[in-house]
C-alpha cells in the first residue's frame, strides 16, 4: 500500500486479495496541492498492467485543470498498459471538468525527431549560419546603396541636408566625447613613454623616445584608439536609438510620411561622425604627445624645449595627415554599421541589446582591418 | 464567506498634486463579469493596478478576496497574487521565451509536477484558448496582435485562478476575433467558474459579456449595476457613453 499525505490532494493505492486494485483520490485536486499526488502517481502507476482498477473519485472536494490534467495523464497511462478501470462517485464538476479538458487535449503528438536528423542537425546549423552570413552581407551592401543614393541626392539638392541634426550629432558625437577620448589618448601616451623609455634607456639613447611617441601616436594609435572609444560610444548610440525607432513604428511612420529615413536619420550620423573624428584625432594626437612629454621629462629627464626641438625634426606632418586621414573612413564603418544594425532591429526587446553588441564588435573589427589594410597600403606606397 | 470577491471603499488615488480618484466606492461579487468603464483618463487602468498591487492608493480600502491589500505581509501578498491571474492590454509576454515557457513558467516556478505533464497542461491552455498547436514553439515577435492576446490569457490562466482581471482584452482586435474572445471568456467563466473583472471600451462586449459594470467619471464611481441598471442612471457621463451614435445603434439590436 503506497499513499501519501498532501495537504489537500491525497491518493491512496490498495491492493485486496483477490488482486482487484483500488486508488482512493481525495482532497482538493488544484495546482498548488498536486506535488506529492503526481510524484505518489508517477512512481506507482508503471506497476500496473493488464490489471483492473478501482478509481474511488468521491472524495475530491474540487478540481481545476492542473489536477485534471493530472488525472487525464494518469488515467491514459493505466488504459494505455491495458488496465481496465472503473470510476467510482464522479462528481458533477469532475464531470464538466473531464469533458472540458478532454475537448483540448491534443491525441496525436508531434514525434520526436529521428536519430538521423539529429545527427545532421550540426551540418545544418553550420549551412544556417553560413547562409545567415551571406544575406548579412548583401543587406549591408543594400544599405550602403541606399545610403550612396541618398547621399547623391543629397549633393544635388544640397538644401535638403539637415544642417540641424548633423550639428546636434557633432555636439553628441564630439564634443561630449572629449573627456573620455583624452584620458584614454593620454593614458596611451603614458603607458607608450614608459615601455619605451626603459627599453631606450639601456642603450642611453634617450631622445628617441620622442620619435617613437611621435610617429607611434600620430600615424596609428591616436586613430585606433579614439575609433575604438567612438565606436563604443557613439555606434552602439546608433543602433540603439533606431533600433528603438523600428520597435515603435516610427521609422514606418517617416516612410508613410515621406520622410526617407536615410536622408533623414543616416547621412546626418554618418557625416557629422565623419567630421567629428578627425577632429577628435588630432585632438588625441595632442594629448597622447603631450603625456608623453610628461613621462619623458619625469623619467628620462628630457627637457621639455629638447623634446619640441627632436619632434620638429622628426615628425613631419604627412605622419599627422596620414593619422587624420583615416578619421573619415574609420567614421563612416562606425556609423554606416551603426546605422544599418538599427535597422535590422526586430520587435522583440531582445533584438535591441544582441545588435547593439553586433554593431560595436563588427565596428571595431571593421575599424582594426581596414587600419591593416591601410598600412599595407601606405608600406608600399613608401609613405 | 462575503459573496463580494473585490471592494473598494473610499478610495482616493492621487499622482503627485493632481487627483485621480477621490472617493471610489464599487464591489465585485463571485462569478461575475465585472465591467469597468470610464472615457480615456478616467482612471479605469489606475484602478486595475491598484487591485493587483501594481500601485498604492493614497488613501482607502480595496479587498482582494478577502484580504485587505494595505496590510498584506510579503508572503501573504506573494499567495495572493497566484489566486489571480491579470491579462495586460498590449499582451506583456516574455519576448525572450517561446509560447509554450511563457505559459508555463508559473507552473515549473510554483510547482513540482512533472515536466511531461507541464507540457500537457500547457498544451491544454493553447487548444483552449484557440491556438493551434503550432504555436508552441514560436516566439511572441512572431505572433500576430490576436495570437498574443490569447497567449496572454493562457498564461493568465496557467496557474487556474480564481479571479482574472483583463485590460481590455479585445482591443486591437478585428469584431470577429473580438467577438470569439468574447465567447471564450464566456465559456472560461460557466466553466472554471472564474470572477473577471475586465476594463472595456468595447461596446459589443458591454452588451454580450459583462453581468454588472462600474462607469467611472469625475474622479467616482457614477454608476454602478447591471446593464438596466445603469442605462437608467440620468448621469450625463453615462448618456455620453452609451446614448452616442454607436451606443443608441447598438442598443437597439439589444443581447
Amino acid at each position: 500500500m503506497t499513499s501519501c499525505q498532501a495537504d489537500a490532494a491525497n491518493i491512496v493505492f490498495d491492493k485486496s486479495t483477490d488482486g482487484s486494485i483500488t486508488l482512493t483520490s481525495s482532497g482538493s485536486w488544484t495546482v498548488n496541492a498536486l506535488d506529492n499526488v503526481a510524484a505518489v502517481l508517477e512512481q506507482a502507476v508503471k506497476k500496473y498492467s493488464h490489471d483492473i482498477i478501482c478509481w474511488e473519485l468521491s472524495a475530491v472536494e474540487r478540481y481545476d485543470s492542473a489536477g485534471m490534467a493530472l488525472f487525464i495523464h494518469y488515467y491514459d497511462q493505466l488504459i494505455t498498459q491495458q488496465c481496465a478501470i472503473e470510476l467510482i462517485g464522479a462528481t458533477q464538476q469532475h464531470q464538466d471538468m473531464y469533458r472540458l479538458l478532454r475537448r483540448y487535449i491534443q491525441e496525436d503528438k508531434t514525434p520526436a525527431p529521428a536519430l538521423s536528423f539529429r545527427l545532421l542537425q550540426p551540418l545544418h546549423n553550420i549551412g544556417k549560419a553560413s547562409v545567415a552570413f551571406v544575406q548579412d552581407i548583401m543587406a549591408f551592401l543594400a544599405f550602403v546603396g541606399e545610403s550612396f543614393i541618398s547621399f547623391l541626392y543629397a549633393v544635388r539638392h544640397p538644401g535638403s541636408i539637415r544642417g540641424g541634426a548633423i550639428v546636434k550629432h557633432i555636439e553628441e558625437a564630439g564634443v561630449r566625447a572629449l573627456p573620455i577620448v583624452a584620458l584614454t589618448s593620454f593614458l596611451i601616451g603614458v603607458v607608450i613613454a614608459y615601455q619605451g623609455a626603459v627599453q631606450l634607456e639601456k642603450f642611453g639613447a634617450n631622445i628617441f623616445i620622442v620619435d617613437m611617441i611621435g610617429l607611434s601616436i600620430t600615424r596609428e594609435l591616436a586613430p585606433l584608439i579614439t575609433a575604438i572609444v567612438v565606436a563604443g560610444r557613439t555606434g552602439s548610440s546608433y543602433t540603439a536609438q533606431l533600433g528603438v525607432m523600428k520597435i515603435t513604428d516610427e521609422i514606418d511612420a517617416m516612410r508613410t510620411m515621406g520622410f526617407e529615413p536615410h536622408r533623414f536619420l543616416v547621412l546626418p550620423r554618418i557625416f557629422a561622425l565623419m567630421i567629428t573624428l578627425p577632429l577628435l584625432i588630432f585632438f588625441a594626437d595632442l594629448i597622447g604627445i603631450l603625456a608623453g612629454m610628461f613621462i619623458s621629462h619625469l623619467h628620462l629627464n628630457l627637457s621639455y624645449t629638447e623634446f619640441f626641438n627632436r619632434l620638429q625634426t622628426v615628425l613631419e606632418v604627412k605622419h599627422v595627415w596620414i593619422g587624420i586621414l583615416k578619421g573619415p573612413f574609420f567614421a563612416w564603418l562606425i556609423a554606416a554599421v551603426g546605422c544599418f544594425r538599427g535597422f535590422q532591429v526586430s520587435k522583440n526587446t531582445d533584438s535591441i541589446g544582441r545588435y547593439t553588441t553586433m554593431s560595436v564588435v563588427n565596428a571595431i573589427f571593421l575599424v582594426i582591418a581596414c587600419d591593416a589594410l591601410f598600412s599595407v597600403i601606405f608600406t608600399e606606397l613608401g609613405i | 464567506m462575503n459573496s463580494s470577491v473585490i471592494s473598494v471603499s473610499e478610495l482616493v488615488t492621487m499622482f503627485g498634486q493632481s487627483v485621480i480618484h477621490d472617493g471610489v466606492n464599487l464591489s465585485v461579487r463571485r462569478g461575475e463579469i465585472y465591467g469597468l468603464l470610464g472615457g480615456s483618463g478616467s482612471g479605469k487602468s489606475t484602478l486595475l493596478k491598484e487591485m493587483i498591487m501594481l500601485l498604492r492608493p493614497a488613501s482607502g480600502e480595496i479587498r482582494v478576496l478577502d484580504k485587505d491589500l494595505s496590510t498584506l505581509s510579503v508572503d501573504e501578498a506573494a499567495q495572493l497574487r497566484r489566486r489571480w491571474g491579470v491579462l495586460f492590454q498590449g499582451g506583456a509576454l516574455y519576448s525572450s521565451l517561446t509560447v509554450e515557457e511563457n505559459i508555463g513558467i508559473g507552473l515549473k516556478e510554483y510547482t513540482d509536477l512533472p515536466v511531461t505533464l507541464i507540457r500537457e497542461i500547457v498544451q491544454i491552455k493553447i487548444e483552449m484558448v484557440g491556438l493551434p498547436a503550432t504555436a508552441a514553439r514560436l516566439y511572441p515577435a512572431e505572433l500576430s496582435g490576436g495570437m498574443i492576446k490569447r497567449v496572454a490569457l493562457a498564461r493568465a490562466l496557467s496557474m487556474d485562478p480564481e479571479l482574472l482581471f483583463l485590460d481590455e482584452p479585445t482591443s486591437g482586435l478585428d469584431p470577429v476575433g473580438a467577438e470569439e474572445f468574447d465567447k471564450l471568456i464566456l465559456e472560461l467563466r460557466d466553466i472554471l467558474g472564474l470572477t473577471i473583472v475586465m476594463v472595456t471600451h468595447d461596446l459589443d462586449s458591454i452588451w454580450t459579456v459583462v453581468d454588472r459594470l462600474a462607469v467611472l467619471g469625475e474622479k467616482k464611481v457614477v454608476a454602478e449595476g447591471s446593464l438596466t441598471d445603469v442605462l437608467a442612471n440620468q448621469h450625463p457621463i453615462v448618456g455620453q457613453f452609451f446614448k452616442g451614435a454607436r451606443g443608441r445603434i447598438r442598443s437597439q439590436h439589444g443581447k
